[in-house]
């Protein structure tokens, strides 16, 4: 079985919504002409990112962060040579030049970056490697990706795109009923806890775009945001009653369920 | 004489027509045209009207199953349609996200329309790049009580179990109306 596609079809966003929400173990890979990109993750948590088909190393993550100065990073490079970046680590730790805290945290902004950048691809193939990790000679990390979602789905621009995904503002949203999805828990903006105060299933979007005075493109955008983060949900509008004149001649409730069964009868024996 | 009514629906060359013709006990009517744009030219030929299947299941009664064109533009034909029907059955293509977004789509309009029962059915499962079944209830927003069923539209057995699925939906739901 497969999770491939493109990001033109299903965005980073998605599949990160995705990947939290099924807990998933494994790598996604995502090439473009010009580059690629792997995303490990464990249990559905961000274990580590790279840009390029090689992994960048320590040396280089402390310096992209600044944590290292250019002379620092070019002693560090020399010395180290073949050692692997948990070995790095922990001798920067015991020759006290940082706190294992520190280095981690350091790991930690490099792979988000990382994930920053590939927010602003829109197009790539990408492929989902079940239970493939990263080598053990990495630094993993386990970072939830409700705060990433949200981030992700704040740079939704096209309107295009949201208008597809989001075609009706007079339907009214509901927050989700998955359990996992704590709401207190997610970074929002202001903008964002504006809208969500007023969603309930009497208010529309247009009604609390209108409250918030937002056009319908920021309404759009936030919404989608909540909703692709897996928070809110649409709440489908009034549905026709079913006329069941047209669906059985009888409105004998023994005889209907007769047909059905006679139905199921017949297709068992196909 | 009476006749039942089950629709399938779903994108564009999501299997439709196949699934159809899988179980019907006549040549499927239907009105295929050839694709004129280039951009949906994956297929030959797209059904324009609708897909006309036949089971009988004794003298006096038929089960139908009509198939609703894919294309966008033919979607005045989806009402027409989905009058009188017992359920519906949303067909989705494993292995193109990039029809998705329209499954999305076409089953709330659906569910718009009536509020019969239906279930989701997972086409082309045979093949490497399908995507699982738990992936598109996550893809497709379908609330956990939704069922999705596996299926490869040219096999008879699946195309019999997902209509077995959706009658079974269909019974336990007459039981619960009754029991309110």
């Amino acid at each position: 079985m497969a999770l491939k596609g493109n990001l033109r079809d299903f965005s980073l966003t998605q599949l990160l919504n995705l990947i939290n929400l099924s807990r998933k173990t494994g790598t996604l890979v995502i090439d473009t002409a010009e580059e690629t990109a792997q995303l490990a993750f464990g249990d559905g948590r961000l274990a580590y990112a790279n840009l390029g088909s090689q992994p960048i190393g320590l040396p280089a993550i402390l310096r992209s962060g600044n944590y290292i100065n250019k002379a620092q990073y070019r002693i560090l490079v020399e010395r180290t040579g073949n050692m692997t970046d948990k070995e790095i680590g922990l001798l920067l730790i015991n020759a006290g030049y940082g706190s294992q805290e520190e280095i981690f945290n350091q790991v930690q902004q490099f792979y988000l970056r990382i994930v920053r950048r590939l927010f602003t691809w829109l197009e790539g193939d990408f492929h989902f490697e079940s239970d493939e990790l990263p080598a053990e000679d990495v630094i993993t990390t386990r970072i939830n990706l409700e705060d990433l979602i949200m981030e992700g789905s704040r740079q939704i621009h096209q309107l295009e795109r949201m208008q597809e995904e989001l075609p009706d503002l007079d339907v009214s949203l509901r927050f989700s009923e998955k359990p996992e999805k704590d709401i207190r828990k997610v970074n929002l903006s202001m903008e964002e806890w504006r809208v969500v105060s007023y969603i309930n299933p009497k208010n529309t979007i247009r009604q609390i775009s209108r409250a918030v005075k937002m056009n319908d493109v920021e309404i759009r955008r936030v919404v989608l945001g909540l909703m692709q983060a897996g928070m809110v949900e649409v709440v489908q509008p009034e549905i026709k009653p079913i006329n069941q004149e047209k669906m059985f001649h009888t409105n004998d409730r023994q005889e209907q369920r007769s047909l059905i069964n006679r139905v199921i009868a017949r297709l068992r024996s196909l | 004489m009476q006749n039942l009514k089950i629709v399938v629906t779903g994108p564009f060359n999501a299997g439709k027509t196949e699934f159809i013709r899988s179980v019907s006990e006549i040549d499927v009517v239907n009105t295929e045209r050839r694709i004129s744009s280039a951009a949906e030219k994956v297929k030959e030929t797209t059904t324009v009207a609708m897909d006309f299947g036949r089971i009988t299941v004794d003298e006096d009664l038929v089960l139908y199953l009509f198939g609703t064109p894919g294309q966008k533009r033919f979607d005045f034909m989806w009402e027409i349609l989905s009058e009188g029907m017992l359920g519906f059955v949303v067909m989705v293509d494993s292995t193109r996200p990039e029809t998705f977004r329209e499954a999305r789509s076409i089953l709330e309009t659906f569910r718009r329309y009536a509020q019969t029962p239906y279930v989701v059915t997972a086409n082309k499962q045979d093949s490497k790049d399908a995507w699982e079944t738990e992936d598109l209830r996550i893809a497709l927003r379908l609330e956990d009580h939704v069922k999705i069923i596996p299926c490869v539209a040219m096999n008879r057995n699946d195309v019999k179990n997902v209509l077995l699925e959706l009658l079974y939906i269909i019974l336990a739901e007459m039981d619960a109306e009754e029991a309110r």
